[in-house]
């Protein structure tokens, strides 16, 4: 289920096709990602929008990280955000190291960052990795929290309060650029996005990789075929500070500037909330949440004060209701577009899907007008939602709401039946799986 | 000597207080096997409660309603979140807890605002029960004190002497055979769960007035109690006991008293460097016990597991 | 040292003793299996042979006694270095890895004995010999129609017999069977026995199992194991005679099974 280059087909086609085809990784999506990430700044010139897609590519590579050791190994780690930050504190150190960084093109920074976040991870990992779920979790968590918390005392390395800052352009010029402008940073964070990128998934393809599945599902069988659950775990956790190490690393190029708030609880916390909205199950889950986290949290906190809040409802109906996330999501439709059946699913999901989102902006609207009944200053009883400016105090803006959020209700209800049913019809061949 | 008293007093408080969290936390993991990261959430909801109840109709009225109005939330997540996730397995059953802690935080934000709430004292026990060589000792402390060890001695009789205590006991050690045996075991999980929550919300209403009532209340006391947990040994209630109190009295005598680290350097023989300012290890030479007096715990905790991963009273693995 | 090696049996265990609390589950037994010999060990229920199964495959450390494997004492090591020095074992309760493809699952077990190791240089879909020996190990256990699929939604003798193929994959010369027709029909315990018959030629087999049918038809020889200890170790047929044996427990199920 959670195979990428395997795809599961039905099981009367002959097994020597299907052989020739997990024989070769397809390069195909490597490439049109590479294309993307180039001509991307040619469409979206602002450089706000750049700051969004750097944002975006560091977030990617901390959510693939992580995901080595959620989505691929079963481990919940309440606190990775200290190995990307110490890869990130390491770097900017080595930005203010000034002789050794005028040697050093900054497009090699990162390496050294990862390597800081693997040092890291073999101390924790050497005790940590003994037991996958609920006290790997804890250590996590404590390890954390006692970084975080050193952080402040410990001014020397992490610099207190202010945090440390450097200035990337500093470094010896790598052909030329200097990257002093947006641009040229982003290049260098898409360079490595792809590299990091290309790498976990060949790692999720070794022997290691494959046995942290294995490890993850069953370490009981995996030890009785020869393997320490302990090591292939203690592995998956070293590469996966590797790569935080990594993003750290492009975080410290970007922003020039790392605090406390780069390693604590909160920052940990976002990373796993980032990987489950994504999916864990696919390797391309966290790549999804990524991009879909920042945009949405770019867009909304510019909206609305109650962002976190909404983030809040999100992580928490998706553990409840979509435990495979947005991957998981998109992949449910797989057997239906190979039936070829896939466009009867069409109208039935609009028919619900439209007063369902008519719903959740009906409810949104009252959360913001309560919001901001009880929270306005006295006499600022105008407010503005969706394009619309009205008096929250008053009772006719509130039955709008109240009325269209529940007829909106009603229709998605009434036509949620319709839906189900269609959804069968659509997998019918898959013998009755969905 | 006399300021030792006054220290092992408000240790004593603060153990307590975190035994309040920490009992209802492990009577939750011995029997559901599910760490509840949003037990702390719980605590902060009783004291706003608490806090809301109390501007109708008085303090009192707010510390006996409060919890049960958490305890009938917690249920409710019980019954309607938790064991809709049970499901998926453990790791999804920690992420949700994880998710409902910042969940109710933003909610908290959300109806209270950001600022710390005028939650004190009530009247008749604003005053100094009696003073240590001039330490006054509030009369709260010693009714914080009275209340929870009034609790621990009634959790302790319903465990040891009900017939409900007697299942919750056998389904701590056995929660396979207590199924077997034809107990409604969801039934008994919604009750531990709803009674588990409501000893937090117990303890965000008296704690309420002291440490504050602020939307970040939860976090500062959350991992704190986890900590707790683990170092008492997950599963055991005189484990968590002993972990609260020994957390209480470490960080409270830690912030009292001023040691530093130089003068401990010191006496085991290490001379301070001459220039400090440009040591690297600066750092190491300044720092003072108030200082990590916070950390501690779980410096306690780290060495806890990788010495004893079972913990102090702690029999099984998780 | 190589003639002595050939004397050596495949397995010894010497006064092997097991308690849980007061509980005394194995009470001393002594077994020697000898390279190439398929052995049963068959016993009322509660007997304490899939105990026995897990002392000797480190599963649980055993309260006294010692476990040899080609003379080499397996005490104090963990089950994956007890697999490395050739051991592997089937569970009673289907053990398999669910959500992964059922060529995936062989192909895990393939991964230590192929030298694989630890290895995060090289990817295993690039390895042909990797890919061929999993290939023929579905073909052995007539899975191959079933490649691709996640092995939790096989069918239930499907499973066995996957767990089978996982048990032999590493290429073990000592292989333990715990119950391997345990819960199956007829036609399927059939298809199974075959299945071992061909997938251990050449190797030691020392297996747990109820039906008399299938210990008969496989086993060289058996011991009968009662109330923790070996009352009788011998050919099937001066087992079957045994007086001792009859009376505790192979009559009654002769009797039931003709």
């Amino acid at each position: 289920m959670n195979e990428q280059d395997q795809i599961t087909t039905d099981p009367t086609k002959p097994a020597q096709r299907m052989r020739a085809g997990s024989m070769t990784i397809s390069a195909t999506p490597w490439i049109v990602a590479a294309l993307v990430l180039i001509v991307l700044p040619m469409i979206f010139t602002n450089n706000s929008a750049i700051t969004i897609m750097n944002q975006m590519a560091i977030t990617i590579v901390f959510a693939l990280a992580y995901n080595m050791l959620l989505g691929q190994g079963g481990m919940l780690s309440f606190g990775h955000a200290v190995y990307s930050g110490i890869g990130g504190f390491a770097c900017m150190h080595i930005m203010n190291a000034t002789e050794f960084f005028a040697v050093l093109p900054l497009p090699l920074l990162p390496i050294f960052g990862g390597l800081f976040g693997m040092g890291l991870a073999m101390i924790v990992g050497s005790f940590s990795t003994r037991s996958a779920g609920t006290v790997f979790a804890m250590i996590s968590l404590g390890v954390g929290e006692l970084i975080a918390a050193s952080s402040i005392i410990i001014v020397a390395f992490f610099g207190g309060e202010e945090g440390i800052s450097g200035d990337r352009t500093y470094s010896l010029p790598f052909f030329g650029i200097e990257f002093l402008k947006q641009i040229e940073v982003y290049y260098l964070i898409s360079a490595w996005l792809m590299i990091s990128t290309l790498l976990m998934y060949l790692f999720s393809r070794t022997p290691i990789g494959r046995m942290a599945n294995a490890v993850r599902d069953n370490p009981e069988r995996a030890e009785f075929l020869g393997y320490s659950a302990r090591w292939v775990r203690f592995y998956s956790f070293i590469f996966s500070g590797f790569f935080a190490g990594i993003a750290g690393a492009l975080f410290a190029i970007n922003y020039e500037i790392l605090t406390e708030e780069n390693l604590n609880t909160t920052s940990s916390g976002v990373i796993l909330l980032v990987t489950f909205l994504g999916g864990v199950g696919f390797f391309f889950g966290p790549i999804l949440g990524a991009i879909v986290f920042t945009l949405v949290q770019t867009v909304l906190s510019l909206q609305t004060d109650l962002w976190a809040f909404y983030a809040g409802v999100l992580f928490v109906s998706t553990v409840m209701f979509f435990p495979g996330g947005l991957a998981g999501l998109i992949m449910m439709h797989v057997p239906a577009f190979k039936f070829g059946k896939a466009r009867h699913l069409v109208l039935p999901y609009i028919r619900t899907l439209l007063p369902g989102l008519i719903t959740i902006l009906g409810l949104s609207a009252l959360v913001e007008m309560i919001f901001h009944f009880r929270h306005a200053a006295t006499g600022e009883d105008e407010m503005t939602l969706f394009w619309t400016t009205f008096d929250s105090h008053a009772v006719f803006p509130w039955i709008i709401a109240i009325v269209v959020t529940a007829a909106a209700f009603w229709i998605t209800r009434r036509n949620v039946p319709g839906l189900v049913e269609a959804w069968h019809k659509a997998n019918n061949f898959s013998g009755g799986r969905t | 000597m006399e300021l030792v008293l006054v220290n092992l007093i408000d240790g004593l408080v603060t153990g307590l207080l975190l035994f309040m969290l920490s009992a209802g936390l492990t009577l939750i993991f011995s029997m559901m096997g599910v760490l509840n990261f949003a037990h702390a959430s719980f605590y902060m909801l009783g004291a706003y409660f608490a806090y809301q109840i109390s501007l109708y109709m008085g303090f009192w009225v707010g510390l006996l309603v409060a919890p049960i109005i958490v305890g009938i939330a917690g249920a409710g997540v019980e019954r309607y979140g938790l064991r809709r996730v049970h499901q998926y397995g453990h790791v999804p059953e920690l992420i949700f807890t994880f998710g409902l802690a910042l969940l109710i935080e933003e909610l908290v934000q959300f109806i209270w605002g950001k600022n710390q709430m005028p939650f004190d004292i009530p009247e008749v026990l604003n005053f100094t029960a009696f003073a240590i060589a001039g330490n006054s000792i509030p009369a709260y402390k010693i009714f914080m004190i009275f209340i929870s060890v009034a609790i621990f001695i009634g959790l302790l009789f319903v465990l040891t002497k009900t017939r409900v205590g007697m299942i919750i006991q056998a389904a701590l050690s056995y929660p396979r055979t207590v199924e077997a045996l034809g107990h409604n075991v969801p039934l008994i999980f919604m009750g531990v769960f709803g009674v588990g929550t409501a000893l937090a919300g117990v303890a965000g209403a008296i704690a309420g007035p002291v440490l504050g009532t602020f939307p970040g209340m939860a976090f500062v006391l959350g991992s704190i109690v986890f900590v707790t947990i683990v170092i008492g040994g997950l599963g055991s209630l005189w484990g968590a006991l002993v972990a609260s109190l020994l957390i209480g009295w470490i960080t409270t005598f830690a912030k009292s008293y001023n040691i530093r680290m130089e003068d401990i350097l010191n006496g085991i023989g290490i001379s301070t460097p001459e220039y400090l300012d440009d040591n690297i290890f600066r750092d190491l030479w300044t720092i003072t016990s108030p200082q990590i007096a916070d950390i501690l715990p779980y410096i306690l905790m780290v060495l806890i597991l990788i010495f004893r991963p079972y913990g102090l009273l702690g029999k099984r693995d998780a | 040292m190589n003639s002595s090696a050939n004397s050596t049996p495949a397995l010894a265990i010497e006064n092997l003793h097991k308690s849980f609390g007061k509980a005394k589950i194995i009470r001393g037994v002594n077994l020697k299996i000898g390279k190439g010999e398929r052995h049963a060990v068959i016993g009322p229920n509660g007997a304490g042979k899939s105990t026995l199964f897990n002392l000797i495959t480190g599963r649980f450390p055993p309260t006294s006694g010692k476990v040899r494997l080609h003379g080499r004492d397996l005490a104090g090591l963990a089950p994956f270095q007890i697999n490395r020095m050739g051991l592997s074992r089937s569970f009673q309760i289907t053990n398999i890895f669910p959500k992964m493809s059922v060529f995936e699952n062989v192909r895990c077990s393939l991964l230590w004995s192929k030298g694989y190791r630890y290895s995060f240089w090289n990817m295993v879909s690039r390895s042909q010999d990797l890919t061929d020996a999993a290939d023929s190990i579905l073909e052995q256990i007539n899975l191959t129609a079933r490649r691709d699929l996640p092995a939790g939604v096989l069918s239930y003798a499907e499973q066995r017999a996957l767990e089978i193929g996982i048990t032999i994959a590493g290429g073990a010369n000592v292989i333990m069977l715990d119950e391997p027709t345990a819960g199956m029909s007829h036609s399927e315990t059939d298809y199974i026995v075959e299945l071992i018959r061909t997938v251990t030629e050449d190797k030691t087999l020392v297996m747990v199992e109820h039906d008399m049918g299938v210990v008969f038809g496989l086993a060289d020889y058996i011991s009968v194991l009662v109330y923790g200890e070996i009352i009788a170790t011998g050919r099937p047929e001066e087992v079957r005679a045994n007086p001792k044996v009859q009376e505790a427990y192979l009559g009654a199920a002769l009797e039931a099974e003709h």
